[in-house]
């Protein structure tokens, strides 16, 4: 047996302390702050939903087709979607869709920039790495225990929970894809005198472009995964639809909602990858 | 007034380069200041004024610290110390929007990786720099359409780099930084990666837009033969100290340490050199006009068997002894009837194909310059002795040997160097 050097009791109490007195302090005024938040994701909500389902899916078609330029491919995603439709699994994909696009615009918003600036100063590339690593290995549910105490269960501690997983993927390709960038093309928007908005918007972000589609693709992924299990805390979805298959241990329900999981995984990232592949060939 | 000028120049490469400066001054190698404290010495102590108008060539091996010289004229790189000075304008002293205007007008760079932007089309590459100054979309692109046609790209314009071969895409580049109009072109090792005839066909273009533009050049090369052929002057780098500045000739002629002799031993001298470098000044001419006893009587005196005639400054022909005989005999009033047709050879032609007159003709050779105006005799030992130098360090036994067999005509005496009675091929 290791020693006991200090009592693990002494560590965790603080950190109880901590969170108990930030939820009695503060939570109000968390809420209050995040209530944009929470209208952006009513109205996303309402949007996917509400809309008729051939919308949506002409709309994700039309996606497919700028992706991709390919006739078949753009078919295939509208099958798939219309096989969600035939589950019986199109109000709780829509729920799902409408979190998961919030979730990866904010990561990508969040990220691009963060990305950017840890291209740009070693410092904050050191600071951040280890703080990525916290937020891709912490298991969720140790996080999800407080956020759910600040903002209670809902829409905004799932998409809060969603975009702390989903979030360093972006990051790190954005800042690997600025990083790869050939020096001596970068050098070259420098001697003709190009500025620092320049040389990033006309030399670095295009070029680094394949690997920030990659970190987009990883992204919407992970955001999917965690979507599922923001059900847990109370958000209806397909993850719903998942666990309630477990409590009632109804196989076919879960294995069902499981399939149109995949089908939308499948689904946006194909798309994704498609974006990227177009942006490598550089046409 | 010299174009650009450097003047005292360091570069010490790592986290604290001030603190090493004064030790960097007192003369301390690299070497040894890698081992003290960690530091590279990029530059150390360069001093150089480019004349505007003219190709500079800047010439080393790897690790000499050429392409860190060539960055700081723009301060792609920041010197350690020194002062930069472009018009008599000192570019250390530039902020930074400053420093991005004098990037944009006064100097454009060409790399030796190109440095083209793949996801541009060939014309959007071609006009960035006009882009970087703010120029409108279709003037930009009519200037850059301009410029792709000057290096032979035209029909090119749509098509991204990757699907150009190596020299058309440098021709990019190229026409990427001409068509700034910038006065001052910076080439870092901008042949180097390409094939040695698309090198020279590069070369030889960049010498025919030269010759329109007359732009300020600064050319970094690793290959002297490339620096002999494009420079105006030549300066030699070696571990970011300058070991040699001076004409493509001063360098062939003189060269200041082993370091550059080793580099000319591979090099064709005969295409640098050329006849007037192995001219020798005449030390007996006649005229039209002299008397036949009396030019005999001057060339029994310097022991010749023959001496140029010139008719004022032009060369008239040759007059051999036998001829002057025969005129002495005749009772000739002057030579003019007895002059022989000489061959001869400008002075601006090198030496490899003077050599090849020499070997086909034993007749001795004149050197004339613009007008026909007569130089000198041409001095067979010193052409042999220009081509090559090295012969006896070398030893080049069977070439020297050639040599002299196809020189019946020259003198026993002839193997020795700067002969001044050579130039008339005493008996």
């Amino acid at each position: 047996m290791f020693p006991e050097i200090i009592p693990p009791r002494a560590l965790r109490a603080p950190i109880d302390d901590f969170v108990g007195n930030l939820v009695s302090q503060y939570s109000d005024l968390l809420r209050a702050m995040t209530q944009p938040l929470l209208d952006v994701l009513i109205w996303m909500d309402q949007i996917t939903r509400h809309s008729p389902w051939w919308a949506v899916i002409i709309v994700i078609m039309a996606l497919a087709w700028v992706a991709s330029r390919r006739v078949l491919f753009t078919a295939a995603m509208g099958v798939m979607l219309c096989a969600i439709g035939v589950l019986g699994l199109w109000d709780a994909a829509m729920q799902t869709l409408s979190l998961m696009i919030v979730a990866v615009i904010i990561s990508v918003a969040v990220g691009i920039p963060i990305g950017i600036m840890m291209a740009s100063f070693k410092w904050l590339r050191t600071a951040m790495l280890p703080v990525l690593d916290v937020m891709q290995t912490m298991p969720s549910f140790v996080y999800l225990i407080p956020v759910v105490m600040l903002f209670n269960l809902g829409k905004i501690a799932a998409i809060i929970a969603t975009i702390i997983y989903a979030v360093p993927p972006v990051i790190r390709l954005t800042d690997l894809g600025i990083r790869l960038v050939d020096s001596e093309v970068l050098e070259a928007s420098r001697a003709f005198g190009a500025n620092r908005f320049k040389q990033l918007f006309g030399v670095q972000l295009p070029l680094a472009m394949p690997n920030i589609m990659a970190g987009i693709n990883q992204t919407t992924m992970m955001a999917l995964a965690m979507v599922v299990i923001a059900s847990m805390i109370g958000v209806r979805g397909l993850g719903y639809e998942v666990l309630q298959g477990i409590n009632r241990l109804q196989v076919g329900r879960g294995v069902l909602a499981g399939l149109g999981i995949v089908i939308i995984a499948i689904i946006f990232d194909r798309i994704t990858q498609e974006f990227g592949r177009r942006q490598r060939k550089g046409a | 007034m010299s174009k650009i000028e450097v003047r005292n120049i360091y570069k010490i490469f790592g986290p604290h380069p001030e603190r090493w400066l004064d030790e960097a001054r007192s003369g301390v190698s690299k070497d040894e200041l890698l081992a003290k404290s960690g530091h590279t010495l990029g530059l150390r102590d360069i001093s150089l004024s480019i004349e505007e108008g003219s190709i500079f060539v800047i010439m080393g091996l790897s690790g000499s610290g050429k392409s860190t010289l060539i960055r700081h004229f723009n301060r792609l790189i920041e010197p350690s110390a020194g002062q930069i000075l472009v018009d008599g304008e000192d570019v250390m002293s530039l902020g930074k929007t400053a420093l991005e205007q004098f990037r944009q007008r006064k100097m454009s760079m060409v790399f030796q990786r190109f440095g083209l932007f793949p996801h541009r089309t060939v014309i959007e590459n071609a006009a960035y720099g006009l882009r970087v100054q703010g120029m409108g979309k279709a003037e930009r692109r009519s200037r850059a359409q301009r410029w792709l046609e000057q290096v032979g790209l035209a029909g090119f314009e749509n098509q991204y780099p990757h699907q150009l071969s190596g020299g058309m895409q440098q021709r990019v580049g190229l026409a990427r930084a001409l068509a700034t109009d910038a006065e001052i072109l910076l080439m870092d090792e901008a042949f180097s990666a390409l094939d040695p005839l698309i090198r020279r066909e590069m070369q030889d273009q960049l010498l025919q837009l030269q010759a329109q533009l007359n732009k300020t050049i600064v050319f970094i090369t690793h290959d002297l033969d490339e620096a002999l052929r494009l420079g105006n002057r030549i300066a030699i780098l070696k571990d970011g100290e300058l070991i040699q500045e001076g004409t493509p000739e001063d360098i062939l002629l003189a060269p200041a340490n082993d370091y550059v002799q080793s580099f000319l031993q591979d090099v064709n001298r005969g295409k640098v050199l050329n006849a007037a470098h192995a001219c020798n000044t005449p030390s007996l001419t006649l005229t039209m006009r002299s008397r036949p006893p009396h030019a005999l009587e001057r060339m029994a005196a310097s022991d010749f068997r023959y001496a140029a005639v010139l008719d004022g400054k032009r060369l008239a022909g040759i007059l051999t002894r036998e001829a002057c005989q025969r005129a002495l005999q005749a009772g000739a009033r002057d030579v003019a009837a007895y002059v022989e047709d000489m061959a001869s050879v400008p002075a601006t032609a090198g030496l490899d194909e003077v050599l090849g007159r020499m070997l086909r003709s034993p007749e001795p050779l004149a050197v004339t310059g613009e007008n026909d105006e007569f130089l000198g005799l041409l001095s067979r030992s010193k052409v042999v002795e220009l081509v090559t130098p090295a012969l006896e360090a070398a030893g080049g036994e069977t070439d020297a040997a050639q040599v002299e067999d196809a020189a019946p005509v020259e003198s026993p005496d002839g193997g020795e160097s700067g002969d001044a009675k050579a130039d008339a091929s005493a008996a």
